[in-house]
Order: C-alpha cells, then structure tokens, then sequence
C-alpha cells in the first residue's frame, strides 16, 4: 500500500511537470520574447496557459496534501529544513499566479500589463529553478542529513538551514529544471501555433536550442554530483537500470529534436514529454525505497494502514468525478478551436 | 517578537487574507448562477450582464484565493513541522476531499468562464451550480479540519502517540457540523450583504441607475436570508463549545467564576488578573439559557482551569463581542430588506443607507469568528494533546518570512479591490 500512495505521488509529480512545467516554460519564453513577433509570442503563450492554469496548478496540492497525509514525518523533515526555498517557492507561485491573472483582467492600461508581464515572468523562472533545487536537497541526502544533525545537535542555521540546498549540485539540478520546462513549453507552443507558421518557427528554434543546452547542462549536474551527491552520481552511472534509462532518454531527447527538425511537432510534443517522464521516473527508482534518503524510506514514513486506506479510496472515487470533469473541459476547448 | 508568535501571526494574517477569497469563491458563484438563471427566464440584459460580471469577480477571487490556499497549506508544514507529523494523517483526509472539490470547481469555472457560446444553456447552467456546489463543499471539509483540531476525535492515545486513527469518525468530531454550518452561512452571508451594499452605495448616488437595483436584488437573495438563519446556527455553535470546549467559552463570556445562573455579558473588559470582566452589561441567566437552553444552569468559569490552560482572555472575549454584535445588526437590516423587497419592491433611502454601511460588517465578523475560534483553543493547537508552541518549527528568524508575507498580501489586496471595482462593480453606462 505505501508503494501504491508512493506511486500516485510519483504520477502528481509527473503531471505537474508535465503540465504545470510547461505553464513555467511558457513564462520562460514569455520573458525571453523577442525579434518581430515578440507581441504574438506572448499572446500565444497567454492563450495557451489562460483556460487551465488553475488546474495544473491542484496537481503540486495533490503532492502537499498526499505526503502530510500518507508520509507525515517526511513532510515534517521537508518543511523543516527545506524551510527557506519553499517559502521563496511560495513567493514565486503566488506572484506568478497573481500577475497571470491580473495581467488578464486589467484590460486598462498597456503600461501596467508589461509590468504584470515582467513579474508574471521572472516568478515563472525562479519557480521552477526553486523546485529543482528542492529535488537536488533531497536526492544528495542533504535534507535526510540536515534533519540528522537538527534531532542531534540542535538548531544550526547555516548547516540545517542553508546548506543542505544552496550548492553547486542543487543549483545544477535548478537549472536543468529551468531548461527542461522551457524545452517543454517551447516543444507544446510549436503545436499550438500551427496556424502561423512564422510563429511556429520561432518556438521551433527556441525548442531545439533548449534541447541542444539540456545534455551541456545534465553533465554538469553530474560533475557537480562527484564532490556534493556522490550517491545520486554512482547511481546514475551505475545502477542496474541506469543503463537502459539514460538510453531511452537519451532516444526520447534526440527524437524529440529529429521531430522538430523534420516539423513533426505533435511527434516531437509526444518525444519531450516522454523526455521528463523518464527523467522523473529515472530519479525516484534511483531513490527508491527511500522517500528522503539516506534513511527515510516510503515504509518508515508511511501512515497507519487505514489512513492509507482511506486516503487510496478517496483518490479513487475523486478521480472518478474528476477525469470525466477534465475530459469534458478540454473537450469543450477543442471544439471551440476547430 | 518571538519566533512562536512570529508564525502565530503569520498564519493568523495568511488565513485572514485567504478567508475573505474563501469567501468570495463560495459566496459569488451562487450569485452569478442566480443571474445567469434569471436572465434565462426573463431575458432581462442586466442580469446576463451581472453574470458575466459576477463570473469574472469569481475568477479574480478564486485565482488569488487558490495561490493563497496554497500558501497555507505549505504553511502548515513550514510552521507547525511537528503539528502535520502528529496530526497530518488525520487531518488529511478532509483536506484531500476539499483538494477534490477545489479542483472540481476549478474545472467547472473554466467550463463556465469560456463556455458562454460554445456549450448549451443548460449544461452552462449547470457547470455554474457545479462551481458554486463544489466551492461550498471545499470550505466544508477544511473548516472540518479545523473542528478536529478544536475538538479531535477518532483515534486513541498510546505513551503520547495517536493510534488507531479512524478517518471518518475523525471528521465526523463533534465540532464538525456546527462549525460546518455556521461558515457556510457566513460565507453566504458577508459575500450576498457585501456586494447588497457597494450596490446600495451605489444606487444612492445614482437612484436610478437599473444596473445597480438589479445587482442589488440579486445580492440580498443571497445575503439576506443567511444573515437571518445565522444566529440560529450560531446558537448551536455556542452549544457545541459549551459541551465540548468549556474554557473557550468561559473565555469567550469574560466568565471566570463558576456559577449556577450564569449571566449573559454584552461587551465590557475581561481582567485575567483580577479575575473579573468589568463595564458589561449583564443579563442574569442569560448565559446558561444560551449555552444549556436553562436559565439555572451551571457554566463553568475560567477559575475551574489552571491559568497555563486560559487562552488570551482579552482578545477572544472581545472578539467574541464584535461577531455578535455585529452579526446581529446584520441580520436586523437582513430582516428589514427582505421585508422592504417583498412588501414594497422598492427600496426605502433610509434602508440604502443602512445596506451601505453594513458592507463589511459580514467580513468583519467572520475575521472575528475566526479570532474567537483559533485564539480561543490557545494554548493548544490540538486541544488537549499537543500544544502550539510545541508545534513550531525550529526555524530562527521567522519575522523574516512574517513580515515579507505581510507586505506580499497587502500589495495584492489592494490590487484585487482595485480589479474588482474595474471588473465587477463599476456601471456599464455612467449615467443610465
């Protein structure tokens, strides 16, 4: 049961990069809009996020909810150490989603929108950077050590506070995120600009120049995994499935660019999501069973049985009222863009 | 400022600002679903018009109210750590099922905002009852955590530690319904009263702009008849405490001795050291016939409890005094404008008058409300099993995240009024 919670929180993980990242990727993009069709860039970026933003958004509630619920001490350690960069998390998010919308509704005056935009997309690329650092702490056994020295030697601000995120490797780890929901905006945006061609080519471009910086940047990561998270290192170049992950990955990156190359662009969308899927896969078995290693697996962590129980119920008859709900409101949109 | 009552205050000001945008996102819906309804039979343009507009408010609040929601629920983990490692479990069952319902009105908001013309009139209609149902059933299950930290139910306590935890029987605490119901009617009734008086306001400067007396009508639907039930449930919420919280309601009363025949205070001061309140207007009995439904019953004191159990007396009796007082006027104009809507169909200048100073007095008592129930479980975070100042993260320095707060709300407080008016409030046609 505690494998089947874990499992769900790894598909809200998936779902909201997948969806939500790309909402950061389109703010990336947003910011970074340029050359003569700058103007239609950012209203095709709007256009894209506008309807669903607040639903990708429920997907990293999910995650909240599902680790105080089913992983309480995990949560615990997280928000204790963790403290600072999810509070700047926090900012982001809030200020994203705010700009967002009120850059929507304040029709009045052009002035005040840019400077909606301008907070709208610079929160869009601290926001993803911050998660990324967050999964870096974990996954370098910086918070499980951190909570460590906390129950042991009391508080220390530097060490338990700060350290366990602030480094190279994180930092590596937030910058590939950066780049990955940029890649993955870029990639979404190509499909949802097929009425402009000129357009089109802009993202395509902007696509395949994230992907070709991703590989630049994962090697990196992996250098500064040698010194910070050697852990996280000898996994990812020895482990019993790292072998056949990195190929996929690596089949799955340079797909997606052939597919961008070629204009293939739904094919290439296709290619990119299965790029994150396998990237987000790839690290949690890596960490498997541990929740936040190097001692916190999802068994110790685990709530009561019937709290699992519940909660697996609860999932379920909600998911029964909420897929034909989601179903119905993209149906609603396609028709409408037909 | 202590770290612990640095996140004390920093939860205190993120429920506050997220409450009012709870409030509006169950409130409104139900406003615009009526509008669209009456434009529906009708064909009156006005009421199309409101719904559009009221559809748009829901959008601004719910997208404001969805980050701050947010917020608060890394909040929990942030500041109270060893609250969610104790009681994350339990407590977490209410908040996926209003995880569900936010989602469902999340989607049902989108069907509803950009499905005017692409979907029919009736499945339109019912994507708006959808968004306005599942809004209030999200405020239902958090309030339902909340009841259980008040009065916590459905597991047993072994050497300190919470076993046999029964989700269900855990929502199902004995605070739960009455808190349930009260807010409910709250939302209802501060959102439907608010938005009755800014229109009200309105209308006075301009008597016969049609815009605003329609707005008006569509408003005290909703608003007047809560702020008239809601002493009702606020009785069974005085019940409910009374049976199962006997130190906040004797902090809530200012009443430190125990006695049989306990007087009912109107305002006055509590002094915690003096063990007395001061300066109220008492009326004997009146408080055993609130709290027991008996005028000879005995209601605990204050001096029944050792002095490290009292919360901060001062503040939840004042607070306590504020919320029924106003709470009431607002259902004596609620009366007065039902009466003056079904009677006359007109509305007396005196009634505008009082529906325009009553705007805030909705919102003013649920932030009272709020106060009395959360400052008035003090010292506990769970009453009775873990106390607040045990929970707080070991984090130093927490003014630092309080006071950034602070000003991140208060920014985007003013930016949502100033949204709303543009959006929502201001008259398609200056003069009509």
């Amino acid at each position: 049961m505690q494998i089947i919670v874990a499992g769900i929180a790894g598909i809200a993980l998936t779902a909201y990069v997948l969806m939500g990242g790309a909402d950061y990727g389109g703010g990336v993009w947003d910011l970074l809009a340029s050359g003569p069709r700058r103007a239609q860039q950012r209203e095709l970026i709007a256009h894209a996020i506008g309807p669903i933003w607040e639903a990708n958004h429920v997907w990293l509630i999910l995650i909240v909810v599902l680790l105080f619920t089913c992983f309480p001490p995990a949560f615990a350690q997280l928000s204790t150490v963790l403290h600072i960069p999810l509070t700047l998390l926090l900012i982001g998010i809030v200020l994203r989603g705010s700009a967002f919308t009120f850059r929507a509704y304040d029709a009045t005056h052009s002035a005040v929108q840019e400077r909606w935009g301008m907070i709208f997309a610079i929160a869009s690329v601290l926001a993803p950077v911050l998660l990324g650092v967050i999964v870096g702490a974990i996954a370098s056994n910086g918070v499980g050590n951190a909570a460590a020295t906390l129950a042991e030697s009391g508080v220390e601000f530097v060490p338990v506070f700060v350290a366990p995120w602030l480094n190279a490797f994180t930092l590596s780890v937030g910058a590939m995120t950066l780049v990955l929901v940029a890649f993955l905006a870029a990639t979404y945006l190509t499909v949802e600009a097929a009425a402009d061609r000129a357009l089109q080519d802009d993202f395509r471009r902007r696509a395949i120049a994230a992907a070709l910086v991703l590989p630049v940047i994962a090697y990196g990561t992996l250098l500064a995994a040698e010194p910070l998270a050697p852990r996280v290192q000898k996994m990812l170049l020895h482990s019993a499935v790292a072998g056949p992950i990195h190929l996929a990955a690596m089949i799955a990156g340079l797909g997606a660019v052939l597919a961008l190359w070629a204009r293939r662009f739904k094919l290439a969308r296709v290619a990119a999501g299965g790029l994150v899927v396998l990237i987000i896969w790839g690290w949690l078995f890596a960490q498997f069973p541990f929740l936040i290693p190097p001692t916190l697996t999802i068994f110790d962590a685990a709530a009561p049985p019937a709290i699992l129980r519940a909660f697996i119920i609860a999932i379920a008859v909600g998911a029964g009222v909420l897929i034909p709900s989601l179903w119905y409101l993209y149906g609603v949109f396609r028709r409408s863009s037909g | 400022m202590s770290d612990l009552l640095a996140a004390r205050s920093q939860m205190a000001i993120s429920l506050a600002f997220h409450i009012i945008f709870a409030i509006v996102g169950i409130g409104m819906p139900a406003l615009m679903v009526i509008a669209e309804q009456r434009w529906r039979k009708t064909g009156d343009g006005i009421c199309l018009d409101l719904a559009k507009r009221w559809a748009r408010g829901t959008a601004i609040m719910f997208a404001v109210g969805a980050v701050s929601g947010t917020v608060l629920s890394f909040e929990l983990g942030l500041l109270w750590p060893r609250f969610m490692q104790y009681a994350g479990g339990i407590i977490g069952m209410p908040f996926s099922l209003e995880g569900f319902a936010f989602f469902t009105e999340a989607i049902f908001l989108g069907v509803y905002l950009y499905g005017w013309n692409r979907i029919g009139p009736r499945a339109h209609l019912a994507a708006g009852v959808l968004v306005a149902i599942s809004g209030a059933l999200s405020a239902i299950f958090v309030v339902d955590a909340n009841a259980w930290m008040n009065t916590p139910a459905g597991f047993r306590l072994e050497h300190g530690q919470i076993v046999d935890v029964h989700p269900l029987a855990a929502m199902a605490n004995p605070a739960a319904l009455a808190e349930t119901l009260h807010m409910t009617l709250a939302a209802y009734a501060s959102l439907g009263m608010a938005v009755a008086g800014l229109h009200a306001f309105l209308l006075l400067r301009q008597p016969t702009n049609g815009f605003h007396k329609r707005a008006l009508i569509l408003a005290l639907l909703v608003g007047a008849p809560a702020a008239v039930l809601q002493p009702i449930s606020g009785d069974i919420a005085g019940r409910a405490v009374a049976d199962t919280q006997p130190v906040k309601l004797a902090a809530m009363e200012g009443e430190f001795k125990t006695q049989a025949r306990a007087p009912l205070r109107l305002g006055g001061i509590p002094d915690p050291r003096a063990h007395e309140t001061r300066w109220a207007i008492e009326i004997p009995g009146g408080l055993s016939l609130i709290a027991y439904h008996d005028f000879n019953a005995t209601v605990r004191g204050l001096d029944d409890f050792p002095e490290d159990r009292w919360p901060p007396v001062v503040i939840v009796h004042l607070a306590f005094q504020v919320m029924v007082g106003l709470g009431t006027l607002l259902a004596v104009i609620g009366v007065w404008a039902l009466w003056d809507l079904v009677r006359r169909r007109e509305f007396s200048k005196r009634l505008l008058i009082a529906l325009s100073i009553a705007t805030p007095l909705g919102f003013i008592c649920v932030e009272a409300g709020w106060t009395v129930t959360e400052v008035g479980r003090q010292p506990w975070i769970v009453t009775g099993i873990l106390r607040t100042a045990d929970a707080v993260t070991p984090m130093p320095g927490l003014i630092v995240p309080f006071v950034t707060f602070s000003v991140l709300y208060l920014f985007l407080g003013v930016i949502v009024a100033y949204l709303l008016y543009q959006q929502v409030l201001r008259s398609p046609h200056p003069v009509d």
